[in-house]
C-alpha cells in the first residue's frame, strides 16, 4: 500500500521536488521537532491530502502556503488530531517512532498548540482565567497564584495587558497574543498559527510579529499560515508550497523569489514558452469616451486601501490577485454591499451616491456575489421567485408581478440560460451549483443592467457551466453591457479580460492592458515585482 | 387504467403535502370525534338575549366566537415568525396595554362615566398607534440591536401588564354605554357575534394586502437568507419591524375586541397566556418556526384549530385547571406530525412505497 502511495507521489510530484525535500532533510537531521511524512487525507470524492510531507526546525517560522483548496487546513488539522489520516507517519522531536494524535487534546499534551484566526477564547473573563481554562487541576483555585503567573508570562513575552483584565477590553491583537501565550504556557513545541494577522492592522501586526520572534529565539517552532505576501517575506525563514492537495516543495525563503512563489501556488509556469497571448482584442473606447462607471479614492469598511477604477461602455474588466487580496472587496465597495467609508463615484459622468445596494441597482449596476449559497441564493425559495427577486425590490413594494408575468420571465430565462431545473416552482437549493450560478444571473440579467459585477461566477461549477459563463459574458459587452469579471483562474480572466487591475495585500497595485495581458506580467505583478 | 391509479395518487399526494393538509385533517378529526360523541356538539339554535335581540348560540358559534382573537393574532405572529424567525411572546402584555389605552380614552378623568367622552374610532385609532409603536420598539430590538426575538419582547411582556394598569391610574373603568358592547358580543338585529365579522375582516384585508404588494415575497426572501436580500436591495431592517408593526395593528384589534366583550379590564386576567395560543397556531399550520416561508392560510385554521380543541375539552366537563394538560397532549401530536423533519420521513417514505410498487 504504502508503495503505491509513494510511486504515484513520485509521479505527481516529479522526481526533482522529492529529492530536494529529502536533501533539506539529512542536512538538518538534529534540528528538527516535527516532520510530517507521505500524509494521505481521503474525503468521499476527494483526495485532499496526496502524501504530503512537512518538516519543521527548531526556533523556525515556516509559512505553509496555497490557494484555496491546496489542503493547507486539512493539513493542519491532521496535525491537530481533527481529521484522521489515511496514511503516512508524524514524527515528534523526543519520541520514538511516529506518533499518533487521535484528537487535539492528544496534539496539545504532545505540545502542538494552535491558534486560529478567530480568537477562540472568552472575552467576558479575565485574561488570568482565559489563560488557565480547562487546566486547572481539581475543583480548588489558587487565585492570587493564578494572576501572579500570569502577570510573570506576560511580562516574559511583553504582552501590554494585565491579568486582572477583562479579555474584551484588549485590543484584537493583544487578544491574539494572549491566545498565543496561553498556546506556548502548555510547553509547546510546536505552534500553529491560522492566519493570525487577517483582522490586525499594521502596528498590531508588527507587535505580533515580534512576539513570534521572541518564541522563535526560544526555540518554538511556529507553522504560519497566511494570504499575505509581505509578511511571508517579513518573518518567514523557509516556505512550505502546496496545490491541489499535493506538496509542491519547501523552500528557503532567500532562495525564492516572490514571482516564483506566486507561480509555484498557482501552478503556472512564470516563462511559460507556451503562454500564447490571449485572443482577447484590446478595447478601445475612444479617448472621448465618458466611462460608464468611474470610482476615484474609493474605500470601505472592509479593509481595503482606497482605490481608482473606472469602465467603459462594452468593456470587461477584472480585479486579480491570491485570495484575501481584497478583490472582492473593491467590487463590493462599489456595489454598496459593504459600508463605503470615503471616495467620489460617478456614472456617466454624473456624481451619484451609492450608500446601500438598493442606490447601485437603481444606477443600472448588478451584482453577482462571490459565495452564492450565503449571499446569492435564497434557498426555500422557487427558481422563479429567485429570477425575479431583485427586479421586483427595483419595481416597488406595491408593485408586483402578476403570477403571468413571473411565469412567463422565468420560463424566457430558464430557456436562455439553459438552466436544468425540474420546474420553475422547484426550490433553488435543490438544484446543482452550476445551475444556483445561473438562476442568479438571470436575477442579474432580467433587472437589464449597464454595468454588471461578477464575482468568481465560475467557482465550483461544472466546465461546460463555465464556458457557457465566459461566452456570455464576451457576447454581453459585445451588445454594450460593461462588466466586471473577477475569477481564481487566471486563464478565464485573460480569455475575458481586456484590462486586469491587479491586487496586493488589499492594495491596488497595477493596471495591465493590451501587451502586459499575459501570464508571466500578471503575476510578477500580483508578487509585487522581482524584489 | 394504471395511469389513472397514478394520476389519482398523485393529486392525493398533492393534497398531503399542502400545508393546509394538517390544520384541517385536525379540525376534521375533531369534528368527527364530536359528531361520534356526541352530535348535539353541531346544534345551532337561535335565541334572544336579555335586550331581546336575536343571538346565535351553540358550540360551532362559540367557537368562531372565540377563536376570532387567536385568528386575528396568528396573522401577525406569522409574519413576525417568518421574518424575524423568532417569536414575540409580549402579545398578551401588548393587548393589556392597547385594551387599557381604548379604555382611557373612551373614560378620559373618570373612570365610570355616565357617557362616552370620545368616539370609539377614536379610541381604537390612538390604541392602534400605541400598539403599533410598541410593536416597533419590539422590532427595532430584534432588527436593528438583533437581540434574540424571544428576548427583545420578555421586556414588554415582564413590563406590558404594569403599564396597562399604569395608563389607567390602577382603576378599573368600566364603560356603561351599550354601544361600545358591540365590538365583543353582538349589534342589536344581527345574530352572529361580532368578532367573527372583524376577525373575517383582517383576514379579507391580510389577504388583499398579500395580493397586492411584495409583503409575502420580501419577508419570506429575508426570513430565509438576510444577506442575501440585502444585496437585492432590500432592507432587511426595516422589514423585520414592519412585521412586528403589523403584529402590533393585530394586537390592537384584539385589545379592542377583549374589553369590549366585558366592557371593562382585567390587568392580570385578559388575553393571559394567548402568546403562547398563537405561536402555536403558527406551528400547527407548519410553518417553520425559524422563519422564511408560511402559509397564512394555514396558521388562521390552526388558531381555530386550538379553539375548537379548548371547547371541545371544555364541552367533556374537563375542569380549567385541567384543561392545559389535555391540550399539551393533543398538541405534541399535532406539532409532531407537522413538523418539517416529519413530512420529510413521510415523503420519502411514500416514495419508497411507490417505488417498491412499481418493482412488484
Amino acid at each position: 500500500m504504502v508503495h503505491a502511495w509513494t510511486a504515484h507521489k513520485a509521479c505527481c510530484l516529479g522526481v526533482g521536488y522529492a529529492k530536494n525535500v529529502w536533501e533539506v532533510d539529512l542536512r538538518v537531521e538534529g534540528n528538527v521537532v516535527l516532520k510530517m511524512r507521505n500524509i494521505h487525507k481521503i474525503f468521499p470524492g476527494v483526495h485532499a491530502l496526496q502524501g504530503v510531507d512537512f518538516t519543521l526546525r527548531k526556533g523556525e517560522i515556516h509559512a505553509l502556503m496555497g490557494e484555496n483548496g491546496a489542503g493547507k487546513s486539512t493539513l493542519i488539522k491532521v496535525l491537530t488530531g481533527v481529521y484522521g489520516k489515511e496514511d503516512g507517519d508524524i514524527f515528534l522531536d523526543g519520541t520514538e517512532g511516529p506518533v499518533a494524535i487521535h484528537s487535539p487534546q492528544d496534539a496539545q499534551n504532545m505540545g502542538i498548540s494552535t491558534v486560529y484566526q478567530e480568537i477562540t477564547l472568552c472575552p467576558n473573563l479575565t485574561v488570568a482565567e482565559n489563560m488557565f481554562i480547562g487546566r486547572t487541576a481539581g475543583a480548588v483555585q489558587n487565585w492570587k497564584k493564578m494572576n501572579a503567573d500570569t502577570d510573570r508570562i506576560l511580562q516574559s513575552l511583553d504582552i501590554p495587558a494585565k491579568a486582572a483584565q477583562q479579555l474584551g477590553t484588549c485590543s484584537l491583537a493583544v487578544q491574539q497574543m494572549i491566545a498565543i501565550a496561553r498556546a506556548v504556557d502548555m510547553e509547546c513545541k510546536v505552534l500553529i498559527l491560522d492566519e493570525p494577522t487577517s483582522s490586525l492592522d499594521e502596528q498590531e501586526v508588527e507587535k505580533l510579529f515580534k512576539l513570534m520572534r521572541d518564541l522563535q529565539s526560544k526555540g518554538v517552532g511556529i507553522i504560519f499560515v497566511t494570504h499575505f505576501l509581505e509578511q511571508v517575506y517579513e518573518v518567514c525563514n523557509r516556505i512550505t508550497v502546496m496545490r491541489d492537495g499535493k506538496l509542491v516543495g519547501e523552500y528557503e525563503i532567500e532562495k525564492l523569489p516572490r514571482v516564483q512563489l506566486v507561480s509555484k501556488m498557482l501552478g503556472k509556469e512564470v516563462d511559460d514558452l507556451s503562454d500564447i497571448k490571449s485572443e482577447t482584442k484590446a478595447y478601445d473606447a475612444g479617448k472621448d469616451a465618458i466611462p460608464v462607471l468611474e470610482a476615484e479614492g474609493l474605500v470601505s469598511n472592509a479593509g481595503i486601501k482606497p482605490f481608482n477604477f473606472h469602465i467603459n461602455k462594452g468593456e470587461v474588466n477584472g480585479f486579480t490577485g491570491l485570495l484575501g487580496s481584497g478583490r472582492s472587496e473593491c467590487v463590493r465597495a462599489i456595489f454598496g454591499a459593504d459600508r463605503v467609508t470615503g471616495g467620489k463615484v460617478k456614472m456617466k459622468g454624473k456624481d451619484v451616491k451609492i450608500a446601500k445596494p438598493l442606490d447601485a441597482m437603481k444606477n443600472g449596476i448588478a451584482y453577482l456575489p462571490e459565495d452564492r449559497k450565503v449571499d446569492g441564493i435564497v434557498g426555500d425559495l422557487s427558481v422563479r421567485d429567485n429570477i425575479i427577486l431583485a427586479q421586483q425590490v427595483l419595481k416597488g413594494f406595491f408593485k408586483p408581478f402578476s403570477k403571468a408575468e413571473a411565469n412567463k420571465v422565468a420560463d424566457e430565462y430558464i430557456k436562455l440560460l439553459n438552466i436544468k431545473t425540474a420546474s420553475k416552482e422547484t426550490p433553488i437549493k435543490s438544484l446543482s451549483g452550476g445551475n444556483q450560478q445561473k438562476v442568479i444571473l438571470a436575477r442579474w440579467l432580467f433587472t437589464h443592467p449597464e454595468y454588471l459585477i461578477l464575482d468568481e461566477p465560475t467557482r465550483g461549477i461544472d466546465v461546460g457551466t463555465k464556458v457557457d459563463i465566459q461566452k456570455l459574458v464576451l457576447k454581453l459587452a459585445s451588445e454594450g453591457m460593461s462588466v466586471t469579471f473577477i475569477s481564481s483562474e487566471l486563464d478565464e480572466m485573460l480569455r475575458t479580460c481586456s484590462r486586469l487591475i491587479v491586487m496586493r495585500d488589499r492594495k491596488a497595485v497595477g493596471e495591465l492592458s493590451g501587451e502586459d495581458l499575459n501570464q508571466s506580467t500578471v503575476m510578477s505583478t500580483i508578487a509585487g515585482g522581482d524584489k | 387504467m394504471a395511469n389513472n391509479e397514478t394520476a389519482k395518487t398523485n393529486s392525493l399526494m398533492k393534497l398531503v403535502r399542502n400545508q393546509c393538509f394538517i390544520p384541517v385533517a385536525a379540525l376534521l378529526l375533531l369534528a368527527v370525534f364530536n359528531l361520534i360523541a356526541d352530535p348535539s356538539f353541531f346544534k345551532i339554535t337561535l335565541g334572544y338575549n336579555s335586550a331581546g335581540n336575536p343571538v346565535l348560540s351553540g358550540f360551532i358559534i362559540d367557537i368562531l366566537n372565540n377563536g376570532s382573537e387567536l385568528a386575528i393574532l396568528a396573522i401577525g405572529m406569522t409574519l413576525v415568525t417568518a421574518a424575524s424567525g423568532g417569536q414575540d411572546i409580549s402579545v398578551g402584555a401588548a393587548i393589556a396595554i392597547a385594551g387599557s389605552v381604548v379604555l382611557r380614552v373612551l373614560c378620559g378623568r373618570n373612570a365610570r362615566p355616565e357617557t362616552l367622552q370620545a368616539p370609539i374610532i377614536v379610541a381604537f385609532l390612538v390604541a392602534c398607534v400605541v400598539a403599533m409603536l410598541f410593536g416597533a420598539f419590539n422590532g427595532v430590538l430584534v432588527a436593528y440591536f438583533k437581540i434574540q426575538p424571544m428576548i427583545a419582547t420578555l421586556i414588554l411582556y415582564t413590563a406590558g401588564r404594569s403599564i396597562a394598569a399604569w395608563i389607567n391610574n390602577n382603576e378599573l373603568p368600566v364603560i356603561s354605554d351599550p354601544s361600545f358592547a358591540y365590538f365583543g358580543n353582538f349589534i342589536p338585529g344581527i345574530p352572529v357575534p361580532t368578532p367573527v365579522f372583524i376577525a373575517i375582516i383582517c383576514m379579507v384585508i391580510i389577504g388583499i394586502v398579500l395580493k397586492v404588494t411584495n409583503l409575502r415575497l420580501y419577508t419570506q426572501a429575508v426570513g430565509i437568507n438576510q444577506s442575501s436580500s440585502r444585496l437585492n436591495g432590500l432592507n432587511p431592517e426595516m422589514i423585520k419591524v414592519m412585521a412586528f408593526v403589523i403584529l402590533g395593528l393585530c394586537v390592537a384589534v384584539v385589545g379592542l375586541i377583549k374589553v369590549s366583550r366585558i366592557s371593562s379590564i382585567n390587568y392580570s386576567v385578559i388575553a393571559k397566556d394567548i402568546e403562547m395560543d398563537a405561536i402555536l397556531a403558527v406551528a400547527l399550520g407548519g410553518n417553520a418556526l425559524s422563519g422564511g416561508k408560511f402559509n397564512m392560510a394555514a396558521s388562521i385554521i390552526g388558531a381555530y384549530v386550538i379553539q375548537c380543541l379548548t371547547t371541545t375539552l371544555y364541552k367533556f366537563g374537563v375542569s380549567s385547571t385541567a384543561l392545559p394538560a389535555y391540550k399539551a397532549v393533543v398538541v405534541i401530536l399535532l406539532v409532531i406530525v407537522s413538523a418539517p423533519t416529519v413530512r420529510e420521513w413521510f415523503s420519502t417514505f411514500t416514495k419508497k412505497m411507490k417505488l417498491s410498487k412499481e418493482v412488484a
